[in-house]
């Protein structure tokens, strides 16, 4: 046990959660104290010890799922068909032939059990029935049904599953379960003015509320049904390959290290919500470093003054603290969609804590550019500012495609003027200019005037000055070219900044 | 102020006594943590209660964080209650020292004994008035001295600043207090800690790698319906399910502020006061104000709620 639990650490450790030697003492003395044979209250209890941040959690869980996987008989994939209900046993007796092709990992394993022919419309209907009566088990035992069929595994290929999720859920179309269910709800409320879960409408339609609370609770109940997928493919990969090499394609990124530009659409979700925390941190940070921990000459006169106080004793002497001039920034963001993601959480950030500087404006661009500093004035979520602009500014000129040479003349054209030798100047992008002409003396002019000139490109530096990307080009008169990939690099960057 | 032994003669002494010992445990599995919780009306969800069972067990400090108002000052209220200990209480906030922590010299009364015997030699003043007779003690020393059973809870450390982080360093871990006067202050028992944080800062390593650290979160529909039953009496099991799924509804739009445990509860207590059986739209819009503090969230879960789709 003590070998596991060091083997999961390693693995924490690996997947960028900090966990000192106090701590895996903890987990250790807390074996002693859990029953193990209690999966969540170990899974909770040796958390608490390992994991000292909720963002975390995400990574602690998966690693959990995979180091303690349930082994064992009762857990073997064969016995599939075991534990079921009366409605799939009835099936089993179905013909086991209709494989798809791409089943073919199934050889060897769970040919024994019940349930493996279901045709597609059996598991829908199934589905559809288990998504209705909120029946648990029935969930779980479709999910299972539904890997096999659709999931397409295959022996020792080392993959992470996100593929054989992705094709299982394809093959569900759960959002089209999702209208039928409401739909069906929606008929027999009129019909019989008894539903299940929520509204007692008497024979009358469902109300509007009603009818949302009714969506809400199918989406909660299919959320169960990928979560149940999601751990049932898991526990097929680790049967498959064991726990430690499964861990380490598996291994889910911190949120703050979350590659922006190749998000999938949950885990833009955790970044968006880890984005407020963070800034609100870096704000009251940033605070703090202006307060504190600045040295400055003795302010005479002061100190005179106040000696009267004390008989003309110089007791305590006055200091003139510096104040240092809070940086004007100027951010110009390529808002084009392979990049817009990125843009908009630097966008976000930097209004989030815009106490910190004297002002802030930005720019969008895409091949036109447009000034969107007004949608934040007087907006106290940058989120709210943030969709307004993608949806009114007006940044295409021609055709939607990045233009960044033309972008910039424009901006300098219109704005050049205002730039002060205070301001910095942020440029956002990927600088893959569509084979454009990169303009990039309008960088020099930049920095000339301003302050800085900082570019911030969310690609990894490999792939700079590759393709149409002219980073390189620009890069020649900024101060900086920063490779900013993840919140922690943004946050660094902009900490800095500051 | 008595002088039960409680106070270490000198510092040698104190290292020699070594490390209290833990006390019989309060719990005896984690089944018996969370029936105890629901004894006194409040329900765990299975970390919660994994959680402080294993503080007892491994006499750890619990670090509970977590979004405002979803029980986490009231957890550590109602283990007091269930393990029927007195509960210390030190509310931090910005500027808070150890004079308001820990302990403080009572000055006034020293002042006092210094003149009241002004014949005596220094060093047997000295040797009075830092005694205990003239020790204040504030909420951590008063837990680590008290003889009977204790939950200290420490309330929004994260409003601390870095540096008074330290403070607690001491207590947390060894459970003693040292006082340069008089000597280390040990606990005769190991009191139960808590501490609560909303997050709006890091907090220290150090103070992390000393605590179990339990996250709560918003409930599941379950759970908040079994806690509105519990907490709001006169509620029908119909009413507590509608309001349950409102809430859960509601909290999945993106609000500033998301409805809390305690906020529902409110809105259940004021539809229960209002005579309401079911809730529609309307009475929803009406009373929207009690779950929801923030005017354009207000505005939004109308919309919402009313079955406008959003424009996302």
């Amino acid at each position: 046990m003590l070998d596991l639990l060091t083997g999961f650490i390693a693995e924490l450790r690996a997947a960028g959660i900090p966990v000192s030697l106090t701590e895996h003492l903890d987990a250790a003395e807390t074996l002693r104290h859990v029953p193990l044979e209690d999966r969540e209250a170990l899974k909770y209890t040796l958390g608490a010890s390992l994991v000292k941040s909720s963002t975390h959690w995400p990574a602690y869980e998966t690693a959990f799922e995979i180091y303690f996987a349930l082994r064992g008989p009762e857990f073997r994939i064969d016995a599939d068909g075991a534990d079921g209900d009366g409605e799939r046993s009835e099936r089993t007796t179905d013909t086991g032939a209709d494989d798809l092709p791409g089943q073919g990992g199934r050889h060897g394993r769970g040919q024994g059990g019940g349930g493996e022919g279901m045709t597609a419309e059996e598991i829908a209907d199934l589905l559809y029935q288990a998504l209705l009566g909120a029946n648990r088990s029935l969930v779980a035992a479709v999910a299972r049904q539904a890997v096999s069929r659709y999931a397409g595994m295959e022996a020792g290929r080392p993959v992470g599953g996100t593929y054989y999720l992705y094709r299982t859920l394809r093959n569900l179309d759960l959002d089209k379960v999702l209208d039928r269910l409401v739909e069906a709800s929606r008929q027999s409320a009129a019909a019989h003015g008894e539903v299940d879960g929520g509204g007692d409408g008497a024979g009358v339609p469902l109300t509007a509320l009603e009818e949302r609370l009714l969506r809400d609770e199918y989406q909660a109940r299919i959320d169960q049904l990928r979560k149940e997928i999601e751990a049932e493919i898991r526990r097929r990969l680790v049967e498959d390959r064991g726990s430690e090499a499964l861990a380490r394609s598996i291994r889910k990124p911190l949120p703050e290290d979350i590659d922006v530009m190749h998000a999938t659409r949950d885990e833009l979700g955790a970044l968006r919500r880890s984005l407020q925390p963070l800034s609100r941190k870096l704000a009251v940070r940033l605070a703090r470093k202006r307060r504190h921990g600045r040295k400055g000459a003795l302010d005479f006169r002061a100190t005179v003054r106040h000696s009267l106080s004390t008989g003309g004793v110089p007791v305590e002497p006055k200091f003139r603290y510096p104040r240092p001039a809070k940086p004007e920034i100027v951010v110009i963001a390529d808002i084009s969609g392979s990049v817009a993601s990125f843009a908009r959480f630097t966008l976000h950030l930097v209004h989030a804590i815009s106490a910190q500087f004297s002002k802030v404006r930005s720019f969008v661009f895409i091949d036109g550019v447009d000034e969107v500093t007004e949608y934040f004035d007087g907006v106290d979520d940058p989120a709210e500012a943030v969709h307004r602009i993608n949806t009114e500014a007006d940044v295409v000129w021609v055709d939607g495609h990045s233009d960044y040479g033309h972008a910039l003349t424009v901006f300098w054209e219109r704005w050049g003027e205002e730039l002060t030798p205070r301001t910095s100047v942020l440029l956002l992008g990927d600088a893959r200019n569509n084979y454009h002409a990169s303009a990039a003396w309008v960088v020099k002019e930049l920095r000339a005037r301003a302050r800085h000139v900082y570019w911030l490109n969310p690609e990894p530096r490999a792939y700079w000055n590759s393709g149409d990307s002219i980073v390189g080009e620009y890069a020649n008169f900024c101060d900086e070219v920063v490779e900013c990939r993840t919140l922690r690099q943004l946050e660094r960057f902009v900490g800095e900044l500051a | 102020m008595s002088s039960d032994g409680s106070l270490v003669g000198t510092p040698a002494d104190a290292i020699s006594s070594g490390f209290p010992e833990a006390g019989p445990p309060r719990f005896a599995s984690i089944g018996d943590v969370r029936s105890g919780l629901a004894g006194v009306d409040y329900l765990a969800d299975d970390g919660i209660s994994g959680v402080v069972y294993l503080a007892d067990r491994l006499a750890k400090p619990v670090l509970v964080e977590g979004p405002a108002g979803t029980g986490k000052t009231e957890l550590a209220k109602s283990v007091a209650r269930v393990t029927g200990s007195r509960l210390i209480r030190l509310q931090c906030y910005e500027g808070l020292d150890e004079s308001k922590a820990l302990y403080e010299w009572n000055y006034k009364k020293q002042l006092l004994r210094i003149q009241a015997d002004a014949g005596r030699s220094w060093e047997q003043l000295e040797e009075d008035i830092f005694s205990e007779d003239f020790l204040l003690t504030r909420p951590l020393l008063e837990a680590i001295r008290s003889t009977e059973p204790v939950v200290l809870l420490v309330d929004e450390v994260d409003r601390l600043e870095l540096e008074t982080e330290a403070l607690l360093l001491e207590v947390l871990s060894e459970y003693q207090v040292s006082i340069p006067e008089l000597g280390t202050v040990r606990a005769h028992q190991i009191p139960l800690v808590f501490l609560t944080s909303n997050a709006t800062r890091e907090l220290s390593e150090a103070l992390k790698r000393r605590c179990l650290y339990l996250h709560i979160d918003y409930p599941d529909l379950e759970r908040e319906r079994s806690i509105i039953e519990t907490r709001v009496p006169g509620i029908s099991q119909a009413l507590a399910d509608q309001v349950a799924r409102i809430v859960r509804s509601i909290r999945t739009l993106e609000l500033k502020k998301a409805p809390s445990v305690s906020e529902t509860l409110d809105w259940a207590r004021t539809l229960v006061v209002l005579g309401i059986a079911s809730v529609d739209v309307d009475q929803a819009r009406d009373t929207l104000h009690i779950l929801l503090k923030y005017r354009s969230d207000i505005e939004r879960a109308e919309k919402e709620l009313a079955g406008v789709e959003s424009p996302d």
